[in-house]
């Protein structure tokens, strides 16, 4: 494919607000996981909590859209210069030419929890949550394109832990055909009931810190996070998007397929789209979750795929595993891997699953990056598979 | 400029309790025939194995029940085609269930209620009754997830120069939601999109260009007497695209994508033209 210029990037979850808190954490080993305090009965497991979300000062404009998930986006959305990014995009452009799309698995369901939990004794929404726009699952894009004027094209994509993943590639889509000149692709999502319980009713919460890929792992550790990049088809890149693969398990809602064959397609199209071979890849930030299923899957594929030059880590030891919004967060630690020349290790891990290969590390390492690829695989059997490179390779 | 986005519509999937499948539909909404007598008619996720039809939301039967409908007159194999599914609002009955257990017994809260919970349980479900491994998505824009589906599915279709499926549908909403989420009874449509050179002649081609453009936020409103065939639910987003459908001659709709731009649609009946 031509590759896409990412002329900006961004990212804020537990470890801090913005790219340079993230580079520093992935280098000091510093996690960003403490002991579960959401909810009124809170679950006996670690989180990745974005602190200061309840003290944000919140613009009266954006009254109707106040909720956790749009408090984090509004976070995120103030790092690392984002929005004059997107400001002059809409200069450049024009506002309709600008898309956006946004990922994103349970949005602002924790607006909904809440007025649950407050109905009226007549069974109604309690006054102050009657705003049917934090009620829908595009919540998060109706907020980000009011706060920022983008006219352009407008949806949400929810297809669980892919989503923010699949974003990319429909920007390059709609960039690709000139549906638009520029899109702001990310993803939002945040703690909630739904997702500590859900996946507690699965058994796949940790009652520890998440340790991925380790043979005494004991399942994840939620976290909620938000991303932003800015795609264009030219001008001062960051880092380029060079391949995205898309594909389906056809196997089960909330189990991989044994083999992988669902990942396996979506590696290779990435790859095949980005013009590489597996060889090329310098640094893979992989899915990684800590549960027992994925990482045993994912493990013996990338030791199937890939040289032992590979370095390949997963990152949710430091972030837990942000959901909807896993796909633009390890997005960001790529392109933080490739402008940084840092490829991050494994945290919390201490004895490697036998099932893994030499890729997977558990030391960070300084080496010159120039290819990085990270892969995100949601309910449903949904994947997705990014890659990103220092230079165009036009 | 953008890239005029054509494609033939090879197959078309309807479902609604009183207009259950694209032949009824299109009968009845042409006037060619009177609405089928007898109680409203239920879906049925037929693609799937037993156990897991039964436990099958209304979300994902109906959603594979105009998925299937629209293979199946395009005769083409649902494994070959990438998918595109969007709703408004998803599960709503889950989304009631999800909340009302959350304030009351979080500790009991169902797992399959909770998988089934997320907004691609449709697409999830169609892949593996089909057995399709090609990229499925799963979308939401508000007012605008017809139109929005629409775009990506015709954006896929000629990016990829492959014929796609969308599927697009939302059922009604349960309890203190629909206060906000107002959504009634069941209503899904599908379509299967091809953006090659056809050897047949088509009975449709749909032609779509995005503009910069402001369009009005809602839908133009349905013929009247369709008020009573179909229910109050979020996707009559769908309807002009189906008045077009059931329709005699061309026509145009403009659908709103963003606070600034739309689609702009054309619709060409090309059966009403005569043989090519």
């Amino acid at each position: 494919m031509i590759p896409l210029a990412v002329t900006a990037f961004t990212a804020t979850s537990a470890v801090g607000n913005g790219n340079a808190a993230h580079a520093a954490a992935l280098r000091q080993g510093r996690s960003g996981l403490r002991r579960n305090d959401f909810t009124a009965q809170p679950l006996d497991t670690w989180i990745g909590r974005v602190a200061g979300l309840e003290a944000l000062d919140w613009p009266q404009a954006f009254a109707r859209h106040d909720c956790r998930n749009n408090r984090l986006a509004w976070l995120g959305l103030q790092q690392d210069g984002l929005r004059d990014a997107v400001e002059d995009a809409i200069r450049r452009h024009g506002a309709a030419r600008v898309a956006l799309v946004l990922g994103t698995s349970t949005s602002s369901i924790g607006a909904t929890e809440e007025a649950y939990a407050r109905l009226g004794v007549d069974g109604s929404f309690p006054p102050d949550l009657r705003r049917p726009e934090v009620h829908t699952p595009h919540s998060l894009g109706l907020f980000v394109a009011h706060a920022l004027g983008i006219a352009g094209p407008c949806v949400t994509v929810a297809t669980a832990c892919s989503s923010s993943a699949k974003v990319f590639a429909q920007a390059e889509r709609l960039l690709r055909l000139g549906i638009a000149d520029a899109a702001l692709v990310g993803g939002v999502d945040t703690l909630c009931g739904s997702v500590l319980f859900g996946f507690n009713s699965l058994e796949l919460v940790s009652r520890e810190p998440c340790r991925p890929f380790d043979v005494a792992r004991s399942g994840i550790s939620l976290g909620e996070a938000a991303g932003f990049a800015l795609l264009e088809r030219d001008g001062a890149a960051a880092a380029w998007l060079i391949g995205h693969g898309e594909s389906s398990d056809a196997h089960h809602m909330s189990s991989p397929h044994p083999q992988g064959l669902g990942a396996r397609l979506a590696i290779g199209d990435a790859l095949a789209r980005a013009g590489i071979a597996p060889g090329d890849v310098d640094y893979l930030n992989l899915h990684g979750t800590a549960s027992q299923k994925n990482d045993e899957v994912e493990a013996a594929l990338i030791a199937e795929l890939f040289p032992a030059t590979l370095a390949a880590s997963s990152t949710k030891g430091w972030t837990g595993h942000t959901l909807g919004a896993a796909g633009i967060l390890e997005a960001v630690i790529c392109l933080l891997a490739l402008r940084e020349g840092f490829r991050p290790g494994t945290l919390n891990t201490t004895t490697l699953d036998p099932q893994c290969g030499p890729q997977l590390r558990l030391q960070g390492e300084y080496t010159p990056v120039g290819i990085a690829m990270t892969q995100s695989f949601g309910f449903g059997g949904n994947n997705c598979v990014l890659v990103f490179a220092q230079g165009a390779r036009r | 400029m953008s890239t005029r986005l054509g494609a033939r519509i090879a197959g078309i999937g309807f479902w609604s309790p009183l207009l259950p499948g694209w032949p009824v539909a299109r009968d009845v909404l042409a006037g060619l025939a009177p609405p089928p007598a007898g109680p409203p008619a239920k879906a049925s996720a037929r693609l799937l194995a037993p156990t897991e039809r039964r436990r099958a939301p209304d979300t994902v039967a109906i959603a594979l029940e105009v998925a299937a409908g629209a293979c199946e007159m395009a005769r083409m194999d649902p494994r070959s085609l990438p998918s595109i599914f969007a709703s408004t609002h998803g599960d709503l009955p889950i989304n009631d269930y999800m909340c009302s257990t959350l304030a009351t017994t979080p500790a009991l809260c169902s797992p399959t209620k909770f998988h089934n919970s997320v907004h691609n349980a449709a697409a999830g479900y169609w892949t593996m009754g089909t057995g399709c491994m090609q990229p499925s998505t799963a979308l939401s824009a508000w007012h605008d997830t017809f139109a929005n589906g629409l775009l990506e599915a015709l954006v896929q279709a000629v990016a990829g120069m492959t014929p796609v499926l969308y599927v697009a549908y939302d059922v009604g909403a349960r309890g203190p939601l629909a206060a906000v989420s107002p959504s009634e009874g069941l209503l899904a449509m599908a379509l299967v999109l091809d953006p090659r050179g056809d050897a047949n002649p088509a009975d449709w081609r749909l032609d779509a260009s995005v503009e910069a453009l402001p369009a009005p936020s809602q839908s133009a409103p349905a013929p009247a007497p369709w008020d009573a065939l179909l229910p109050a639910n979020a996707m009559r987003q769908c309807l002009p695209l189906l008045a077009a459908l059931t329709g005699s001659g061309d026509s145009s709709m403009l659908l709103r994508l963003g606070s600034g731009s739309r689609l702009a649609v054309t619709v060409i009946n090309a059966a009403a033209q005569g043989p090519a």
